[in-house]
């Protein structure tokens, strides 16, 4: 086990910054920045829903709805009342840890396809909610008239480089405390119930509050990567609350893998180049993306970064005869889970 | 000490508990033994909270237990292995044995601090050895032998420091020499951590070898207690469960 230190990542993280923060002088142009943008958006909500899949083994269906909250949530307490960003912006977490409790302890009692479901029917709840309340969402319409940005501490969202450095700041603070999250005692003991949720009562463990912490923890990031975007479009669309938006994140972390913290993340670039270049070429951009999945699903049967990781533990185990248990489980089951 | 009273539970109009009251001295070590379906993993099921009983009353020095949650009895001090081991595949064995004693001191759920939390190595590696599995502290627990499986299970719940712990079938699906090491190691366990272990067996030598009493259980009820030698001659026990030939080959 390599020993990782809060202290050590949380450098690690600022330099990450650092070099974020200089991209745009080296890359100009605001199609950079606004990829970038979107990528935290969608980089922390993907990994955030990989806390419940990958790491606690709860797969749901559902996360778009704390997207879709975090977005109209933080969009309308702009519009609507004099406070400034941050103040939504904690609002809005506060707002979705609420929400992930009550909706969480329905769902988290449920095992497997029960608890996707469920989730998911959650999730669309709020979508008809949107779309039924027009006068205070808009309706199908979303949440228009631009959401106001007034500046704090010298930060003014308006200029479209400030924004780059608030999203990418906020990605990699976001990272940082979701990989701490994994790496504490609670990180293993949501690998425990993941492995085995039968045996981990009879050590102690309730397993409903710990999965629904994890659900409510993962709700919370999932509400900012939906303000993130709300600040990127200026608004909000019931599109962002909808069973897409769950699927979308999914196939981040399909194609990315899930054994593998940044998995997610590089699912999420995968995914938003995927979709920036076969848009621009062909207007069947559903029927390419289900052959990149299909390929990944059937072929690789497992995320990128699962299958770098196997790669690199081939190469780290003495080559010396075959390893029959490995290999035989790897190919023939499900991608393994994250261990790390 | 253990002490159950009037214990029953019924599954559909089958009664696989029924009336049952047993009482298992501090520190004693008992086999229970029984035909298939006398309801031996019933009554496991039922101490530890896995179910809930419809009646009798579960003591633990003295508090009734009866109807408590698995998480709240194994907090009163009452361990279990499973009878086909119940593990974490994806976790080394040093790994599972840190998460368990995590979750013993109620640490389980730090979101602040990294894994592990000091002074939780020292109790890990102490029951790893207990369990001889140093050697294979770092191998994923999916990849352990069978047996080390079985011992892994135990040494999980040892971790727990349970004033009472019950293993079902420790030997099950064991090659005769492995058996003989697993019943050294959980009789050296119980040596070393003074508690009171309770285990189902159907190997009668083993039973015999190491039980200081037995208790009979059959369709749901106890049909004899007492030592392995008042056991082994008890005439509705060879009748309902050994058979006329243990009794002819150990008489």
């Amino acid at each position: 086990m390599t020993r990782s230190s809060l202290l050590r990542d949380s450098l690690i993280a600022i330099a990450v910054f650092a070099v974020l923060a200089l991209l745009p002088f080296i890359v100009p142009g605001k199609g950079f920045t606004d990829f970038m943008v979107r990528l935290a958006a969608f980089g922390i909500f993907a990994t955030s829903l990989n806390l419940l899949v990958g790491y606690a083994g709860m797969e749901s269906f559902g996360h778009g709805l704390f997207f879709g909250l975090g977005c109209y949530s933080f969009g309308l307490i702009m519009q609507t009342f004099p406070v400034s960003i941050p103040v939504a912006f904690l609002a809005t977490v506060g707002l979705s840890i609420v929400v992930g409790t009550v909706v969480g302890a329905i769902c988290v009692r449920l095992n497997e396809i029960y608890f996707a479901f469920v989730t998911l029917a959650f999730q669309m709840l709020l979508h008809s909610l949107i779309i039924a309340w027009t006068p205070i969402t808009g309706g199908d319409q979303g949440l228009t008239g631009g959401i106001p940005r007034p500046p704090f501490l010298g930060i003014r969202l308006d200029d479209y480089y400030h924004l780059y450095l608030f999203s990418t700041g906020l990605l990699v603070a976001s990272l940082l405390a979701m990989y701490h999250i994994v790496q504490s005692p609670f990180g293993y003991t949501l690998r425990m119930i993941r492995d085995n949720a039968a045996r981990a009562p009879f050590l102690g463990i309730n397993v409903f509050r710990v999965r629904l912490m994890a659900y409510v923890i993962a709700g919370a990031f999932g509400a900012i990567g939906g303000m993130i975007m709300s600040l990127f479009v200026s608004g909000a669309f019931p599109d962002f609350a909808y069973w897409t938006i769950s699927g979308e994140a999914i196939f981040m972390i399909m194609l990315g893998g899930i054994t593998v913290f940044l998995g997610p993340m590089v699912g999420a670039v995968m995914l938003l180049l995927l979709n920036d270049f076969v848009t621009k070429m062909t207007t069947h951009y559903g029927l390419v993306l289900g052959l990149v999945i299909l390929l990944f699903a059937l072929g690789l049967r497992k995320g990128l970064m699962d299958f770098a990781a196997d790669l690199w533990r081939d190469r780290q185990t003495p080559t010396s005869g075959p390893r029959p248990d490995t290999a035989a489980k790897t190919a023939a089951s499900a991608p393994a889970r994250a261990g790390e | 000490m253990l002490k159950i009273e009037g214990l029953s539970k019924s599954f559909g109009g089958v009664a696989a508990t029924n009336d049952v009251s047993l009482h298992f001295p501090k520190g004693s070590l008992t086999a229970v033994i029984g035909p298939n379906g006398a309801g031996k993993t019933t009554f496991f099921n039922l101490i530890t909270g896995a179910f809930k009983p419809d009646r009798g009353r579960i003591l633990l020095d003295g508090d009734d237990i009866a109807g408590l949650s698995p998480p709240e009895i194994v907090r009163r001090g009452i361990g279990r292995a499973f009878q086909i081991a119940r593990i974490f595949p994806t976790l080394t064995v040093r790994q599972a044995v840190l998460g368990a004693v995590h979750a013993h001191r109620n640490q389980h759920r730090i979101l602040a601090k990294r894994f592990p939390m000091p002074g939780s190595g020292d109790r890990a590696e102490q029951v790893i050895a207990l369990a001889g599995l140093t050697a294979k502290a770092d191998t994923l627990s999916r990849n352990l032998s069978h047996g080390d499986q079985k011992l892994l299970d135990i040494a999980l719940a040892l971790v727990l420091e349970p004033h009472v712990l019950l293993l079902d079938e420790p030997t099950a699906g064991m090659g005769p020499e492995e058996r003989w090491a697993m019943i050294d190691t959980v009789h050296r366990m119980w040596e070393q951590e003074r508690m009171t272990l309770i285990f189902i067996e159907h190997d009668m030598s083993i039973v015999f070898k190491i039980a200081q009493s037995v208790r009979v259980l059959s369709y749901g009820r106890v049909l004899a207690e007492g030592t392995p030698d008042e056991i082994r001659r008890h005439p509705e026990v060879i009748k309902a469960y050994l058979g006329d030939e243990f009794e002819a080959s150990h008489a």
